[in-house]
C-alpha cells in the first residue's frame, strides 16, 4: 500500500505537472463524468456517428460490403442530382414554402404579441393565451387529420358550408395552387400562438418607465407600441431571424409528407421528401445521404451568414 | 387613467382581433369534439353540427373496442412515460455537469453539443445507425435515438447555472459528494423547470410519428399517431380515388374526430397544470438581457 503510493507520488513528480493535475481533475470531478457520461455518448453515437457516416455521400453505399469496402464515386451523386430536373422543382417548392413561411409565419407571432400586450384584462389575455398555445401541442398527424376533417371536398365542413351557401365545392387538398397557401396556413395555426411566448417574455423586461417617460411626451398607445416596444425587442425578432433562416431548406417533413397526395406531388416535394422516397422507399443510400448533406451543407452556411450580416448591423446575432 | 378616444378604439378593435385568432383558432378543435359526440344518424342527416340535439358515445365505444386502437394507445402511453423518465434523467445529468465551471473538457462538450444544432446528417445517415445498432423494429427505437436534444441541454444548463453556488457549497461541506448534490439539492430545486421540460419530451414521444414509421413494420408495435394516420388519412384520400371506403356502423368521420380526441385527451389533460411553466421552460435562458 505504502509502496503503491510512493511510487505514484514519484511518478507524478516524474511527469510535468499539467499532467497530474488532470488525473487530479478527472478523479477530482468522477462523478460530474459519471453523470455526463450517458448524454456525452448519447451525442456521440446519435449524432456523430451519423455524422460520420455522410461519406457514404461520396460512395456507391452497398449494405453488405459496409463503408469500409463500398467503392469511392467522388462527387458522382451530386452531379447526378444537380442535373436531374427534380432538384429545381425541389429547390422552388422548399423555396416557396419557406418564403411564404417568412412573410406570412414569421410576423405574425411578433404581432399577436405587441398585441397580447396592449391586452388590459389579465383573464382575457389568459383565455386568449391558452387558446393559441394548445395547437403547439397537437402532432402533425391530428393536425392534418383535423385539415382533411375541416376542408375535404366530399364530407369536409368548409365545403359543406360553401354549398349551402349555393357555391362550388373547392378541392382545397388536390389543388396544386392552393397547396402552398394550405400547407402555411396549418403552419400559422399550429405555431404562431406558441410563438408569442418568447416575444412576450421579451416585452415583459421593458423598463416601464421608458413607457412613462413616452407618454410625456404625448405618445398614444399605438405609438407607445411603436417606439418601445418593438425597438426593445428587435434584438430577438433578428435572433429568431438568423434561426429561421438556418432552415430555410428544411419544411417540416411530416406535415409535407403527411398531406402529399398525387394530385399535388409536383408542388409538394421537397428536400426531405425526396430523400425519403429515394432513400428509404428505393434504397438508394448514397444518392439520398448525398441530397440531404447538400441540404445541410446550404442550411448551416446560410446560419453562419446570417450571424455575420446581424452582427455587422450591431446586433447581437446567435453566437 | 383617462383613456383618450384613440387609446379607446385602438384597445377595442385590438381585444375584437385577438378574440377573432382565439375563435379561429379554437373552432377545428371544437368541431371535431361536438361530432366526435354527436349521434351518428344526426351527424349523417345534417349538413354540419354546431351543437348537436343528440349527445352519443356511439363513436366511443366503437374506438375503445379496438384492440389494435387501445393497443397502439398502450404504445404511446409507454413511449411517453419511459421516453420522458430517461430523456429527463440524461439531459439534467449531462447539464448539470457541464454547468460546472470546474469540469475539464466542458467547453469542447458544449461545442460539440452545439455543432449539432447547426449542423444535421440528414435522415439516411441517422436511419443507417439505427439498423446498425439493431433496434429496426424495436420500441426502443423511438426512444434511445431521441434521449437528449441539444437544445434542451444547453437550456437546462443555463438554468443551473443561474443555481447559486454557495448551496452546493454548504452541501460539500456537509459530505456531500456531486452526485448527492444533484439528487438532493440542484433535482428538488430544479422540479418546476423539469415539469416544463417533461412536458415537451412527453409531447415529443407522444407525438411521435415518423421515426415510427422508419424503424418499426410490426403493426402490433405501432403508436397512436401511425394509427391515427392510417384511420384519418388513408380514407379520406376518396377525394383522390372515386371510390368510397365502405363505412362500418358509425359514420366513419364521427369515429375519426372520437380517435382525435382520445389521442389528444392526454395533452389536454396535463395542458393546465403544467401551463405556468410554459414560458420558463421554452426559454430559460434564451432570451439575453
Amino acid at each position: 500500500m505504502a509502496r503503491t503510493s510512493e511510487m505514484a507520488l514519484s511518478k507524478a513528480k516524474a511527469r510535468p505537472r499539467a499532467k497530474s493535475r488532470l488525473w487530479f481533475d478527472l478523479k477530482r470531478d468522477k462523478y460530474l463524468y459519471i453523470l455526463a457520461f450517458p448524454g456525452l455518448l448519447f451525442f456521440l453515437v446519435f449524432k456523430y456517428v451519423p455524422m460520420a457516416e455522410v461519406i457514404i455521400a461520396f460512395q456507391n453505399y452497398s449494405p453488405f460490403m459496409g463503408i469500409w469496402k463500398s467503392p469511392w464515386v467522388g462527387l458522382q451523386h451530386f452531379e447526378r442530382f444537380f442535373a436531374n430536373p427534380d432538384f429545381m422543382l425541389l429547390f422552388r417548392n422548399t423555396m416557396a414554402i419557406n418564403l411564404l413561411n417568412l412573410a406570412l409565419f414569421f410576423p405574425l407571432p411578433i404581432i399577436v404579441s405587441l398585441m397580447l400586450n396592449e391586452l388590459r384584462s389579465v383573464i382575457y389575455k389568459r383565455i386568449v393565451q391558452s387558446i393559441v398555445y394548445m395547437p403547439h401541442f397537437l402532432s402533425w398527424v391530428i393536425i392534418a387529420g383535423l385539415t382533411f376533417l375541416l376542408f375535404a371536398k366530399g364530407q369536409g365542413v368548409v365545403n359543406k358550408i360553401l354549398e349551402a351557401m349555393g357555391m362550388e365545392r373547392i378541392g382545397f387538398l388536390t389543388s396544386p395552387n392552393l397547396f402552398w397557401i394550405m400547407v402555411t396556413a396549418q403552419s400559422v395555426w399550429k405555431e404562431a400562438g406558441w410563438g408569442t411566448i418568447i416575444f412576450l417574455a421579451a416585452i415583459a423586461g421593458v423598463d416601464p418607465q421608458i413607457y412613462e417617460a413616452a407618454r410625456m411626451d404625448g405618445a398614444g398607445r399605438f405609438r407607445q407600441m411603436w417606439h418601445v416596444t418593438l425597438p426593445a425587442i428587435r434584438s430577438v425578432i433578428v435572433i429568431l431571424l438568423i434561426l429561421r433562416l438556418g432552415h430555410i431548406m428544411d419544411v417540416g417533413f411530416e406535415q409535407i409528407f403527411l398531406m402529399y397526395n398525387g394530385a399535388v406531388s409536383k408542388v409538394a416535394e421537397v428536400f426531405d421528401t425526396y430523400v425519403y422516397r429515394v432513400g428509404i422507399q428505393q434504397a438508394q443510400f448514397s444518392y439520398s445521404t448525398a441530397v440531404g448533406l447538400f441540404k445541410s451543407v446550404v442550411g448551416l452556411a446560410l446560419v453562419l451568414i446570417a450571424n455575420k450580416v446581424a452582427k455587422k448591423f450591431g446586433e447581437e446575432g446567435v453566437f | 387613467m383617462r383613456l383618450s378616444i384613440g387609446d379607446r378604439v385602438f384597445t377595442s378593435v385590438n381585444g375584437l382581433l385577438l378574440g377573432i385568432i382565439a375563435l379561429v383558432t379554437f373552432f377545428p378543435l371544437y368541431y371535431v369534439f361536438v361530432v366526435s359526440f354527436t349521434d351518428p344518424t344526426e351527424y349523417l342527416q345534417k349538413k354540419f353540427v354546431l351543437f348537436p340535439q343528440s349527445w352519443s358515445l356511439d363513436s366511443y365505444q366503437y374506438m375503445l373496442s379496438s384492440k389494435a386502437f387501445l393497443r397502439s394507445l398502450g404504445n404511446s402511453g409507454f413511449l411517453a412515460t419511459v421516453g420522458t423518465a430517461c430523456s429527463l434523467v440524461v439531459t439534467a445529468a449531462l447539464a448539470y455537469s457541464l454547468s460546472r465551471k470546474r469540469l475539464r473538457g466542458r467547453r469542447v462538450f458544449m461545442l460539440g453539443i452545439l455543432l449539432t444544432i447547426l449542423f444535421s446528417p440528414g435522415i439516411i445517415p441517422h436511419y443507417m445507425v439505427v439498423r446498425q445498432l439493431g433496434m429496426i423494429n424495436s420500441i426502443w427505437s423511438l426512444i434511445i435515438p431521441a434521449l437528449a436534444s441539444g437544445w434542451n441541454v444547453i437550456l437546462m444548463k443555463s438554468f443551473f447555472d443561474s443555481i447559486p453556488a454557495e448551496l452546493e457549497e454548504s452541501a460539500q461541506i456537509d459530505g456531500c459528494n456531486d452526485m448527492g448534490i444533484w439528487v438532493r439539492i440542484i433535482l428538488p430545486l430544479s422540479l418546476p423547470s423539469l415539469a416544463a421540460f417533461g412536458l415537451f419530451y412527453a409531447v415529443g414521444y407522444w407525438n411521435q410519428y415518423f421515426s415510427a414509421l422508419l424503424y418499426l413494420n410490426d403493426s402490433s408495435k405501432w403508436p397512436i399517431q401511425v394509427l391515427l394516420q392510417n384511420m384519418l388519412l388513408s380514407a379520406n384520400n376518396s377525394d383522390l380515388a372515386v371510390s368510397t371506403t365502405a363505412s362500418v356502423a358509425p359514420p366513419s368521420e364521427t369515429l375519426q374526430m372520437a380517435a382525435v380526441i382520445i389521442a389528444t385527451l392526454p395533452i389536454l389533460a396535463v395542458y393546465p397544470f403544467l401551463q405556468k411553466h410554459f414560458a420558463k421552460g421554452a426559454m430559460v435562458g434564451s432570451v439575453k438581457g
